[in-house]
């Protein structure tokens, strides 16, 4: 039998970024906020021997628990959908602070472009550009996106430089850019002799000592190249239990439970009540009552607690309607590796966001008249520091073990060179979530299940980029430089990006939208589902940006809601 | 009983131990069937000594040396055959069983990512599409088993040897059949085997040496990495290539 506890103004499930901003800015504001977590309390103290690449780049120490909970996935919807039983494609995290803990610090806003990329591309190429695609507009613009983006980089002390084909910005960076490195100068210098733009990636490793608005102190970053998949034991990545989380407890209207798995939200079809939560180490099971109930876990989390909760509209891939579980998007990477054998580099010495990036290609910023795609990517060089196990680069003819595999991993340890890029990707009516009809979690949940295939779109951006990235390489002077692989299925196993989206999205319209521009439920308007699940499509950078800028808007309409009641648009 | 009593006392009863299962017929074959086992007790001619105990001249034992999954030394000699390959001693440096990754890989077995208890599961299990990633019932140390039994059989059956004593190319026509999916085995696909034989051989040779493989951080030492830096602020801008003593888990307690 649960016991239910005293009823709060707001309960937050999952406190990463987005449930780290939303409970500092309504604690501050001097609403009582519960914090539900799965995972531990973790913090800068807990990094004492983070530099262990087995343990946190390849144990996936920091990441979810899949004995208790992972996804179903398949290709298309004839075919079974099986667990994924390892952590492959995608690193989802667990734990306070959420993946805000182990990310590089990539931090982009979308382009003007992304939050009209229906009207805008629908007026310039005619509506055959996008037939086939599910784009559809967010509902709100960048100039109204455009103070959010900021708050969340001073809460983050973001560094970096505008770039002259990014979105204006009212502001500079809170801090300046990352060093200039051999290698971030190489690409830069290649990609101008192209006539692109580059310019310093904005960052999330904090270029110097800073003090955001909350108060938190975050040193300088060290450059020690152990940042994605890991914590940082110097507090100097932008990382919400260092940034966020310490303020929202200061304020005296926050109270975080760790170990708070949710597993429904109560509500009367129209508004809810609260969620129902499994302490995950005692078992027990309790009823918190709240006067709104606001979703910050990840975005199948989102979806899947909205599935098994029967809250929304589920979605349906064999008419489009309905939209909970809709517009799955994911992120395409066309890329270039070039092998130096005449130059030694300091490849692992590095930052997560150490980096530098043209927009050229992103976006709307060439033209798409004669081209198959929609939509573009930033094409980054990006020194993350190389670690020995995950990165062995070697050329295509390369066998993938014995003596040569030995003597060109070892070789090209020090001599490879990679060009990134973070592709957009656009919904279409099949790709989607809903809930699997015979995998269970370890609370007797039916898992989330995940179809997904690539399009011709995205083959099409991917080929196209990706000869954009090989001649930056060859400007950049290897001796050689890889064949792509074709973009084929998606396959679970290699990893790829964890830059999932969609599943509740945002937009105008209550019919085609899950939420509004807000963040608020059309059909529960006490409940904002927060997060990269609100993207409609998945842009052409790192989401993590305008995720936290999605949190401010929410918080704003959260604390507004408070007051006022009602729907907010 | 002393410390130095206890140490030759276990040297002896491993030699015997050895003697007794009949591999020291075949000598070190491959990177060594007892060089692995016995580790860094071991002379270039085979023979255990007292003094060798103290690797490195330093008066220490290597006690990571131990098994702590593999019970059976032709098992375990089939692993140090097969990872040789994957990763053979040559001019760049030493080989897999130079390194103690058959120890790293035992003691991965013994542990968490052996038993997969971070990974779900749960059945129903069906074979699955190429793109859906991992379906077999077997945890990692049963695929263990299963695969390094098909190693010996395959070999018996093709060679009429064990897989241990067949020439370097022989084990590598071996190897490749598993990797090409072309032995059928139970609960598992020859090339889920090969591939997490492969995945954890590297791991061996490049993970922290606290897990008992990179032996004396000599796999990062042929990659120039320096392990474990707490910064590289003043050097990240050099224009020259940095080389830099590497330092591992143990320097934050040393």
């Amino acid at each position: 039998m649960a016991k239910t506890l005293p009823k709060t103004d707001a309960v937050v499930v999952g406190v990463g970024w987005a449930g780290g901003i939303i409970a500092a800015e309504l604690g501050k504001q001097g609403l009582k906020v519960v914090g539900l977590e799965r995972g531990k309390e973790r913090g800068v103290k807990d990094y004492y021997v983070i530099h262990d690449e087995l343990r946190y780049g390849i144990r996936y120490e920091l990441m979810q628990d899949l004995s208790k909970e992972t996804i179903t996935f398949r290709n298309h919807g004839k075919e079974r959908a099986l667990p994924m039983r390892q952590l492959g494609s995608f690193l989802l995290g667990e734990g306070l602070g959420g993946s805000g803990v182990h990310w590089n610090g990539h931090t982009f806003r979308f382009l003007p472009y992304d939050f009209e990329i229906k009207s805008q591309t629908v007026k310039k190429y005619g509506e055959s550009k996008i037939k086939g695609l599910q784009v559809q507009d967010w509902g709100i613009t960048y100039e109204e996106m455009e103070p959010y983006f900021y708050e969340f980089e001073k809460a983050a002390g973001i560094g970096g430089e505008e770039g002259e084909l990014g979105p204006k910005r009212a502001d500079p960076y809170p801090n300046p850019p990352m060093k200039e490195t051999p290698i971030t100068a190489r690409f830069k210098k290649a990609a101008k002799s192209l006539g692109m733009k580059p310019y310093h990636m904005p960052s999330g490793n904090m270029s110097e000592a800073y003090e955001n608005q909350y108060g938190a102190k975050l040193a300088a970053c060290q450059y020690c190249a152990f940042c994605e998949r890991f914590g940082c034991e110097y507090g100097a990545k932008a990382d919400p239990t260092v940034a966020v989380i310490p303020f929202a407890k200061e304020t005296g209207n926050v109270d975080i439970r760790n170990f708070a798995n949710v597993t429904e939200i109560i509500h009367d079809g129209k508004k809810a009540t609260g969620v129902r939560y499994v302490d995950v180490q005692t078992k027990e099971e309790f009823i918190q009552p709240a006067e709104m109930v606001i979703l910050t876990s990840y975005v199948m989390n989102n979806t899947r607690l909205l599935l098994t909760s029967k809250l929304g509209r589920p979605y349906n891939p064999d008419t489009g309607s309905g939209v909970i579980g809709k517009n799955y998007c994911y992120q395409i990477l066309p890329g270039s590796a070039g092998f130096f054998d005449e130059e030694q580099f300091n490849t692992f010495m590095g930052a997560g966001a150490l980096g530098a990036t043209v927009d050229d290609y992103n976006g709307d910023n060439f033209d798409h008249s004669d081209l198959g795609f929609i939509h573009g990517g930033s094409i980054s060089l990006n020194q993350s520091g190389y670690r020995p196990i995950q990165y062995n680069m070697v050329p295509t003819d390369t066998p993938k073990w014995g003596s040569k595999f030995k003597e060109n991993s070892i070789k090209y340890f020090t001599r490879a060179l990679s060009i990134g890029t973070q592709g957009a990707s656009m919904p279409v009516q099949h790709n989607y979530m809903d809930l699997d009809p015979s995998y269970k979690d370890a609370y007797g949940l039916p898992l989330l299940r995940l179809t997904y295939d690539f399009t011709e779109q995205d083959k099409n951006l991917y080929n196209y980029i990706g000869k954009i990235t090989d001649q930056i390489m060859k400007e950049m002077g290897p001796s050689k430089i890889n064949d792509r692989q074709q973009l084929e299925h998606y396959d679970i196993v290699p990893y790829q990006t964890t830059h999932n989206t969609g599943g509740v999205i945002m937009g105008a319209e209550p019919e085609t939208s899950a939420v509004n521009n807000y963040l608020q439920m059309w059909d529960a308007e006490n409940v904002f589902v927060v997060g990269a699940s609100a993207f409609p499509h998945n842009g052409g950078y790192n989401p993590t940006g305008t995720v936290g800028a999605l949190a401010y808007r929410a918080a704003e309409g959260i604390i507004k809601y408070s007051k006022e009641g009602g729907l907010l648009a | 009983m002393s410390e130095q009593e206890q140490k030759q006392e276990s040297t002896m009863s491993r030699r015997r131990f050895i003697r007794n299962s009949g591999l020291v017929a075949g000598g070190l074959v491959g990177g060594g069937i007892l060089g692995g086992l016995i580790g860094a007790n071991m002379n270039k001619d085979g023979t255990a000594t007292e003094e060798n105990a103290h690797t490195n001249g330093h008066d220490q034992v290597a006690y990571q040396q131990s098994p702590l999954y593999f019970t059976n030394p032709e098992t375990f000699g089939i692993l140090q055959a097969a990872v040789e390959r994957i990763y053979p001693k040559d001019e760049n440096g030493p080989g897999a069983n130079d390194l103690d990754v058959p120890f790293f890989i035992d003691h991965q077995l013994a542990g968490s990512w052996g038993n997969n208890t971070r990974e779900y599961m749960q059945g129903p299990f069906f074979p699955g599409s190429n793109f859906q990633g991992y379906q077999s019932p077997l945890k990692r140390h049963e695929v263990f088993d299963v695969g390094l039994a098909a190693l010996q059989t395959y070999s018996n059956e093709k060679f009429n040897k064990p897989f241990a004593e067949l020439e370097g190319e022989q084990q590598d026509e071996i190897l490749t059949a598993f990797e090409e999916d072309k032995v059928k085995l139970r609960g598992v696909t020859s090339r889920t085997f090969f591939n997490i034989l492969r995945a954890a051989t590297i791991e061996g040779v490049y993970a922290d040496p606290a897990y008992a493989g990179n032996k004396n951080m000599e796999g990062w030492k042929m990659k120039d990495f320096p392990g474990h830096q707490m910064s590289y602020i003043n050097q990240i801008e050099s224009e020259k290539f940095e080389k830099i003593k590497p330092n591992s888990l143990h320097s934050y307690t040393k």
